[in-house]
């Protein structure tokens, strides 16, 4: 199985950027697959897109109250000189929507790597020695892990800034929080991964070489147990979005006049959709909905086409293509091809040890 | 025609990454009622695609051409399998034609009895009251040799033992009566003592039932002693059919010839351990041992003060230098696990065991660094036995890096060139990744990498289980030439007798983590005194229908005893 | 899961080994998952007080802009919080282990008793969630799982997503819009009108779960009017809860779809979707239920928001209140009970995967 993603590019050593990481996914799915992956890839590109030119594409900005005509004034519907309208506040719906796309992008990044970090070495370290270190840590990670994310996130956030929120120190607040909770999370899935490893032949053959342990978990270990690693960041980057919204909704996000965040907009909507007015509502959501949408397609497919039992693959005409002449002794057998004639002929097809695709499945 | 099965001109292709596959290519087989077809072949064969064919059990990945002709019990009704509905494929299955499983373990659903499912097959074919079923699952489970199948049938899969779930396996196919069974590998994932019981189970169920059977293998014993016909079939296709006696005496493909000769016979090795006994010099038994085990036992960490499970039992044996130890057991011997302490990898927990003048019961990881040296591992999985991200060159350089031989892998490339030649592997090879190397190759870079540092002691965990049986031979001669050009001394472990005797000087046989035999090749294969021995011995196949029938009924002899 | 732990690595197991003696190895499986609590309890109950408290004291917290420096510091002296923090933490561990976990600053009343008064609220609005859940997320699981890879497939999964996208406040909001303001068939907030409330609240010994209260009363407008305050909120967070149990159930029926037992089902005549809803669905059940029980924390993350959303004056809504009201006392005490609660369903749970699988059982 492990030799899965990387054995068709090798096999007829295609260009190299075919074989960059999201080029040559895009290449080997079909179908629909595809098409939820391409859907996927674009949604999140104008996200990203959206962030990093807001200053740029935003026609005001987003603690901004006034033009050149005077003040915009609360609550106006989407017109000529606001596309989207104005909130309660009176700030200009699509510029705020626009620069929450880059307080989203910078609460993903700041939040990922942090936790990408602490969770990595944590896992690595835990996995790898086990004893009581990893008992400890174990209980305590499953613990923070079965708790609502949320409320963790806003203990976390009270600890940090007291609850009030700054100008960046609240976008950072909101970061740090997240990589708490989401530490837990890469702590099990390298973990699980590391343990696994452990018990591969390549790894005791390294023991009985009397390789050193810091060898072992770094030249042997590591680079195996991140392989996952870009599925749970896809995953990891829209729970980030959803929690950052939650916290900004119940007031623990951004000042408006901070930055601009989704959540904190769509808390001051609820009185305005009572009366009617959807505009403040609908588009701040709306591109919450739609990031962490894209973000998911891509992290979905990504681990579709990295499971050779859930790719797809284009149908054969009718006895079309060669015999496999590799298939007896001189060339190998068909490892080319899993879950193909590899599957069939070795019958280990069972799915009994990995049937939770998620980092959820616990031992 | 009244052949319950015909295949005419089947051809299968996968659509897989690197494009469309073609598995089997123009095959044309019959089988006749009550007829033992084996189709035997090494992987990538293309025997289990047509085994898997015949049943339209192909994945959505797979297209057919040409026809499979299957015809009921009765020959009132018969279907071209390939161009069958998906209803009209579900009505076929289980009543005209139903499958055996490799492994019992997983073909078993884990959350339902054995009756439930049993049921599920009776039911699935027309309209049968609850009771009614139970009663037929009941009386099956009793036919194929479940004892107190009224209570069993409530039994989950986890409660019947290996053996005993593939017998409720058969039960399942033969519910329903059809004319034909499809058996894949049915005892490739049993013990040699449990094969031949299931064996004899398939032999009963074409006598008594007289249903015909499929039967895939690439163990040529097994086809020995239960064929009627076969038919070879070497990249997807039939390179030779014939009947069972023919074939095994007058072989004219070249293909079946070398493939017949690939597999090993008990009893080829023990003139040439003689030869090497014999050209021992004086005094070399006086050496001090390699490996020496006295009542060695190893327990497994029990949970939550649980006591643990006992892996390894009072063993006592040693290995002097220059010498091969065969260490032979079934599943659960605690031959892999003895391995795995000589190399430092489990803890022994009573007795003692000293490897190359270490005292292992109570070692510490820094006083046996120096000791690892001399010691090459091979193991048995040639799939996980590198590390997928790295080359085989660096692979290969890893002891050299280890022990201060050689700064880095590039710097050590000299001498990873001589290794990978000694393994007969090409130079150019070192800079392929793992998964680029089929599995005898990788083997061999495998034992490269043992013997960088030239060990005293390498001990092999069933380096050729998991290899065709042409690469086996070719990875065994290796092994053989190996040690005699660089004298180690190697335990091998392996739980085919026929493999042990062709390298061994001396084998040792596990049962139950205890030792109960231990001699040259002579005494144990030659005259074997413990009865699990001689059952053992008498278990295994040969690959000669005429001897294999004189040697079941030795076993039917000694198990009447015993 | 839990019983593979229990065989020896080398794999060598010996088929006798497995055998157990009936309900022994469950009674001693429940044993070691039940006395697991103690410590995840105690965990999160310390990590929330230290958390809580690093910033410094709750009453500074609450009241800091509005005392003199002097009042404040007495404040403070009288609820002892000017100790050595680490006794103020054992103080504050055996309270909660009696059952005790504060009073609130805001409205001084004990933590229990607020949740004695809006827990049932919030408890209701899970249970009508997961019926959505259950309803939705399951079925459309193995429909999906069934025509995998196809038109029918590809849609459920961008409706799981979606569903899983949606900020509950969000579908929330949008759901008001159109079915309460635009359309106006359904209440905008609350939990039933003020006249059914007015009822409600004067019946003896009530059990705080509306639906059970409004059927005591055998008035058929007050239940239909609480049934009909209950339809938005329960589908926001149970659509929200659906999306997870979609994907969930179609993984893991994808995952023994693929097993070989399923493929030996098939080679004897078991319709298509017989092997989806049986031979498939059930061994996949341990795993789905294990994660369920992780998402018991989802669902009650939701419900803050969603209550909020709703004004559904359950636990969640208390404790955005408290939050907007700085009382860090009433938070701290709801969010360590709410960590009990979690450890207790995650133990249940996990009880009810063991039970249904018979590795464990017998």
């Amino acid at each position: 199985m492990t030799a899965t993603s990387g054995s068709t590019a090798i096999a007829h050593k295609p260009a190299l950027w075919t074989r960059l990481p999201i080029v040559h996914q895009v290449r080997q799915s079909v179908g629909l697959q595809r098409g939820m992956l391409v859907a996927g890839l674009v949604i999140t590109g104008v996200f990203v897109l959206s962030a990093i030119f807001a200053p740029l594409i935003a026609p005001y900005g987003y603690s901004q109250l006034r033009g050149d005509n005077g003040p915009f004034g609360a609550q106006q519907p989407p017109g000529a000189d606001h596309l989207l309208g104005t909130t309660v506040g009176g700030y200009d719906v699509l510029s705020r929507v626009i620069w929450g796309a880059q307080t989203a992008l910078f609460v993903i990044v700041v939040a990922v790597i942090l936790s990408i970090f602490a969770g990595v070495l944590l896992g690595l370290v835990s996995g790898y020695f086990g004893g009581w270190l990893d008992r400890v840590l174990v209980v305590v990670c499953d613990a923070v892990y079965a708790f609502p994310s949320l409320l963790l996130a806003i203990v976390m956030s009270i600890a940090i800034s007291g609850g009030r929120s700054g100008l960046l120190a609240g976008v950072f607040a909101a970061a740090i929080s997240i990589t708490v909770v989401f530490i837990p999370q890469y702590f099990r899935v390298i973990r699980a991964e590391t343990v696994r490893i452990k018990s591969e032949a390549f790894v005791e053959s390294a023991q009985v070489l009397g390789a050193s342990n810091s060898r072992i978990m770094f030249r042997h270990v590591l680079r195996n147990a991140t392989r996952t690693l870009p599925l749970i960041f896809t995953l990891n980057s829209s729970e980030a979005i959803l929690t950052l919204a939650g916290l900004g909704f119940l007031g623990f996000g951004i000042e408006p006049t901070a930055a601009s965040e989704w959540g904190y907009d769509l808390n001051k909507s609820i009185s305005d959709v009572t009366s009617g007015i959807w505009w403040t509502a609908l588009f701040p959501g709306l591109a919450i909905v739609l990031t962490v949408l894209g973000i998911t397609l891509v992290g979905e497919s990504l681990n579709d086409l990295a499971d050779p039992r859930l790719r797809g693959r284009r149908a054969v005409g009718k006895s079309s293509g060669t015999v496999a002449e590799t298939s007896v002794v001189p060339g190998g057998t068909l490892d080319a091809v899993p879950g193909g004639i590899d599957g069939l002929e070795s019958g280990h097809g069972s799915a009994d040890g990995d049937l939770a695709t998620e980092p959820e499945g616990r031992s | 025609m009244t052949d319950v099965l015909t295949i005419d001109g089947l051809g299968v292709s996968f659509a897989t990454d690197a494009g469309a596959v073609k598995a089997v290519d123009g095959v044309s087989l019959q089988v006749a009622p009550g007829e033992v077809l084996a189709i035997v072949g090494e992987s990538g064969s293309g025997k289990t695609v047509t085994a898997k064919t015949i049943l339209g059990l192909l994945p959505e990945t797979a297209t057919e051409n040409g026809a499979v002709i299957l015809r009921s019990r009765d020959g009132q009704s018969e279907s071209d399998i390939v161009a069958l509905t998906k209803a009209e494929l579900r009505q076929v299955r289980g009543r005209d034609v139903s499958m055996v499983f490799q492994e019992p373990s997983t073909a078993l659903n884990p959350v339902y009895t054995v009756g439930w499912q049993i049921m599920e097959g009776i039911r699935a074919h027309g309209q049968v009251g609850r009771a009614e079923a139970k009663a037929k699952a009941i009386e099956i489970l009793g036919r194929v040799g479940i004892p107190d199948p009224e209570v069993r049938v409530d039994y989950y899969p986890h409660q019947f033992s290996g053996g005993q779930k593939q017998r409720v396996v058969i039960a399942m196919a033969l519910v329903l009566n059809p004319g034909l069974i499809v058996a894949d590998e049915p005892t490739t994932a049993l013990d040699v003592t449990v094969q031949a019981e299931i064996l004899d189970l398939l032999r009963t169920v074409r006598d008594d039932f007289g249903t015909a059977i499929v039967l895939i293998t690439h163990n040529m014993g097994v086809v020995a002693d239960l064929a009627d016909r076969v038919a070879v079939m070497y990249q997807g296709k039939v390179v030779e059919e014939a009947d069972a006696h023919t074939l095994f005496t007058a072989p004219t493909n070249s293909y079946t010839k070398s493939l017949l000769a690939a597999v090993p016979h008990v009893g080829q090795g023990i003139e040439r351990a003689a030869e090497r006994a014999r050209a021992r010099p004086a005094g070399w038994a006086e050496q001090a041992p390699v490996v020496q085990a006295e009542n060695l036992r190893i327990q497994y960490p029990g949970r939550l003060g649980r006591p643990g499970f006992v892996a390894v039992d009072d063993v006592s044996f040693s290995i002097r230098p220059g010498e091969v130890l065969g260490l032979v057991g079934e599943s659960g011997s605690g031959k892999t696990t003895t391995g795995r302490a000589i190399a430092g990898l489990t803890r022994v927990t009573g007795g003692s065991l000293r490897v190359l003048g270490h005292e292992m019961n109570g070692f510490h990881e820094r006083a046996f660094k120096k000791v690892r040296s001399e010691i090459g591992f091979v193991f048995q999985d040639p799939a996980s036995s590198f590390n997928p991200l790295l080359t085989i060159a660096e692979c290969v350089a890893e002891p050299l890096v280890v022990h201060g031989r050689a700064a880095n892998p590039a710097a050590a490339r000299g001498r990873v060139d001589e290794l990978l030649e000694a393994v007969q592997l090409p130079r150019a090879y070192g800079n392929r990744y793992p998964h680029e190397l089929s599995g005898g190759q990788r083997q061999r870079a495998s034992l490269a990498r043992a013997l960088a540092l030239e060990p005293s002691l390498l001990i092999a965990d069933e380096p050729t289980s998991a290899l065709d049986v042409s690469v086996q031979a070719s990875v065994l001669e290796l092994f053989a030439e190996l040690q005699r050009e660089f004298g180690f001394a190697a335990l091998f472990i392996s739980h085919d007798l026929a493999v042990i005797d062709i390298l061994a000087d001396r084998i040792a046989v596990l049962y139950r983590g205890r030792l109960v035999e231990e001699g040259t090749g002579a005494e144990v294969l030659g005259a074997p005194k413990d009865p699990y021995t001689q059952r053992l011995l008498a278990s295994l196949p040969v690959p000669d229908p005429a001897e294999q029938a004189l040697r079941r009924q030795e076993l039917e002899r000694l198990r009447a005893a015993g | 899961m839990t019983t593979a732990a229990a065989a020896p690595q080398t794999g060598e197991a010996r088929p006798a080994r497995r055998k157990r003696a009936p309900g022994g190895g469950l009674g001693r499986y429940i044993l070691v998952r039940f006395l697991l609590i103690i410590p995840t309890i105690f965990i999160l109950v310390s990590m929330v007080f230290w958390l809580m408290r690093t910033t410094g004291d709750p009453i500074t917290a609450a009241l800091g802009g509005r005392l003199g420096a002097a009042q404040l510091a007495q404040r403070i002296h009288e609820a002892g919080y000017d100790r050595p923090i680490l006794i103020q933490y054992f103080e504050y561990i055996g309270k909660v282990f009696t059952g005790d976990f504060g009073t609130t600053l805001s409205t001084n009343q004990p933590v229990t008793t607020v949740l004695v008064t809006y827990g049932a609220a919030t408890a209701e609005l899970a249970f009508y969630a997961l019926i959505v859940a259950f309803i939705v997320g399951i079925p459309l699981g193995m429909v999906a799982a069934y025509w995998r890879d196809r038109a029918t497939d590809a849609t459920l999964r961008v409706f799981a997503i979606l569903c899983y996208a949606t900020p509950v406040f969000f579908s929330g909001l949008l759901f008001k819009l159109v079915f309460s303001i635009w359309l106006g068939a359904l209440p905008v907030a609350g939990r039933a009108s003020t006249r059914s409330e007015l009822t409600l609240q004067s019946l003896p010994n009530q059990t705080g779960v509306y639906l059970i209260d409004a059927i005591r009363t055998g008035n058929g407008a007050i239940i239909t009017d609480v049934l009909v305050h209950a339809i938005l909120p329960a589908l926001a967070l149970g659509l929200l809860t659906a999306g997870v149990f979609l994907r969930l159930v179609r993984t893991n029926v994808i995952g023994t779809l693929g097993t070989e037992y399923v493929d030996a089902a098939r080679s004897r005549g078991v319709r298509e979707f017989r092997l989806v809803s049986k031979h498939a669905y059930r061994p996949a059940l341990i795993p789905i239920i294990t994660v369920i029980g992780l998402q018991i924390a989802l669902l009650l993350g939701g419900a803050v928001l969603t209550e909020t959303t709703f004004e559904w004056k359950g636990l969640g809504f208390m404790l955005a209140e408290f939050l907007k009201a700085r009382d860090f006392v009433a938070v701290q005490g709801i969010v360590a009970l709410l960590a009990v609660i979690v450890a207790l369903t995650n133990f249940i749970v996990d009880i009810i995967a063991a039970l249904i699988d018979p590795r464990v059982r017998y």
